[in-house]
């Protein structure tokens, strides 16, 4: 991807801490229309953190964030909010609203831009059918976010997140918790996704098998499948376009593509790399 | 000590914060009018039972305990003023507001707090809405709003009871003597201070509540510490806030 295309998201020396613990330290990267960025890293490495402060959940020490081009680093809160919701957020936990209906939950964003995006009541059930849709839920129009299993709630998150077509995506831990076959349903939605709308992804995770799907897997249109991508790769494959940060102590100790990281020395990122 | 102190300014500064961005959001769009209505049924229509219990017993003891005093100087006719005043005043204000902060701060605490240790106050904040003007400003409206109404029935109900017991019960005076004393004896001062109080008590119940449930942390013991939390320092503020009405108005 040129350098002259703007940054959906732009890191500059970020640095913030939690009493005498580095959450984010000199953190600098930038993101941009269809890249991944999968972030590995133990607990309390500052990963969470680092999407947080992407769309201003958390503002750092220092440093400076742009979200789709616009300084968000001490902006009040207020000022934050029309921004924030154009881009999606898939928490660790799903976050769905347990008193409202599946509907209600994925409505919510596009309730919420009425006043920016109008739409009719027709147009807003035909979005919030296509999400759901999109992550095979359909059938849960109106059931209570309880009475859904943990995968099924972290699609409907999904849906969540995607129903207002965002160019960013990011999303926490999306497979922490689940089974293995839940997890690679999950993780090819998050490609589908990548691929049918092109949009950039921040993708936090424990598991290397997320990281080898996003940047080795591609949605094919045609067969509505996952398919592998070629291993010659040009710039423009997901191959390319996928990127690895290991972070370690708010620090992104690694940055590099798959191949790197599979051919790391350090005893901490290799960790994360495939033996 | 010095760092318990600091503490205390620093979640003072915090809650000062939080209350001014919840009167500021009043007059602010977006204005969620439908969770108003809520809250105010929550709030107001789901506490009625309790308040109105409380009051009817808290009119029958007062004349019951007021009878024994009273008839030692030969005035049991004045106990319809004496729970009148009470009532209007100072027990219905408060009692109503106790029970109020023991069923709302504890239920809004908990709802919030859960809602904060599930990342659902940062789900909100990301998917751009406001939580102060989604969450905090329906509850402090609708508390605002039917503490004065529910203290207004708990004091009715409370003079229906003490009637209830110096009349028919204990035949003290006839139910016109009862009602006419109780009713002359209260001014404009007493029925400004007797809902002047709720008012602001509801006000702090809530505030209280949804400060206490915003800061939650720690997962379902948070959830638990921030309930007793929200109930302990409504109490005391209520008491705290009383005293300072009467004082004002003994003054006046």
């Amino acid at each position: 991807m040129p350098e002259d295309v703007e940054a959906l998201v732009q890191f500059d020396d970020v640095s913030t801490q939690f009493g005498d613990l580095w959450a984010l330290r000199d953190v600098s990267f930038g993101l941009r229309k269809s890249e991944t960025r999968i972030i590995f890293g133990a607990a309390g490495s500052g990963k969470t953190t680092l999407l947080k402060a992407a769309i201003g959940l958390i503002q750092p020490d220092s440093g400076k964030i742009c979200l789709f081009g616009e300084e968000i680093t001490n902006r009040s809160e207020h000022a934050l909010f029309a921004l924030r919701a154009k881009a999606g957020m898939l928490f660790q936990e799903s976050a769905l609203f347990d008193s409202l209906t599946v509907r209600e939950n994925v409505e919510y964003p596009l309730r919420n831009q009425q006043s920016e995006t109008p739409l009719t009541e027709e147009e807003m059930e035909g979005r919030v059918r296509e999400a759901l849709r999109f992550v095979e839920l359909e059938h849960t129009l109106d059931k209570l976010p309880s009475e859904l299993s943990g995968g099924m709630r972290r699609r409907v998150g999904i849906a969540r997140a995607i129903v207002t077509e965002p160019p960013l995506v990011l999303y926490d831990s999306p497979t922490a918790g689940l089974d293995p076959i839940t997890a690679n349903t999950i993780m090819a939605l998050i490609a589908k996704e990548r691929d049918v709308r092109q949009t950039a992804s921040l993708i936090v995770t424990h598991r290397f098998q997320d990281g080898e799907l996003m940047a080795n897997f591609r949605y094919d249109a045609g067969t509505e499948e996952l398919v592998p991508v070629p291993e010659s790769g040009g710039d423009s494959t997901e191959r390319a376009l996928t990127k690895f940060f290991v972070m370690k102590e708010g620090e992104i100790v690694f940055s590099g593509s798959r191949e790197q990281l599979d051919q790391a020395t350090d005893p901490y990122v290799r960790r994360f790399a495939k033996h | 000590m010095l760092s318990f102190l600091k503490d205390l300014i620093a979640s003072f500064q915090e809650f000062v914060f939080v209350a001014g961005r919840a009167f500021q959001n009043i007059f602010r769009r977006p204005h969620y009018y439908g969770d108003v209505l809520i809250q105010m049924d929550i709030i107001g229509f789901g506490s009625l039972t309790i308040v109105m219990l409380t009051g009817f017993f808290s009119g029958a003891i007062i004349a019951l305990q007021m009878s024994r005093a009273l008839n030692t100087y030969g005035a049991a006719s004045q106990v319809g003023s004496i729970v009148s005043l009470t009532l209007v005043r100072e027990l219905g204000p408060v009692l109503t507001a106790l029970l109020v902060a023991g069923r709302n701060a504890s239920g809004i605490a908990s709802e919030l707090g859960s809602m904060k240790v599930t990342e659902q106050i940062d789900a909100m904040r990301a998917l751009g809405t406001d939580p102060v003007q989604k969450l905090i400003t329906p509850r402090l409206t609708a508390t605002a709003v039917m503490l004065p109404l529910l203290t207004v029935i708990a004091d009715a109900i409370g003079l229906v009871g003490a009637y209830l017991v110096s009349v028919p019960l204990l035949g003290l005076l006839t139910g016109s003597e009862y009602w006419s004393s109780s009713w002359q004896v209260l001014v404009y001062n007493d029925l400004a201070q007797g809902l002047i109080k709720p008012f602001i008590f509801g006000i702090i119940i809530a505030l209280v509540g949804c400060f206490y449930g915003m800061r939650t942390s720690g997962g379902t013991q948070g959830v638990g510490h921030a309930t007793t939390q929200a109930v302990v320092a409504s109490s005391i503020w209520i008491f705290f806030v009383a005293l300072l009405i009467d004082k004002i108005f003994v003054n006046l």
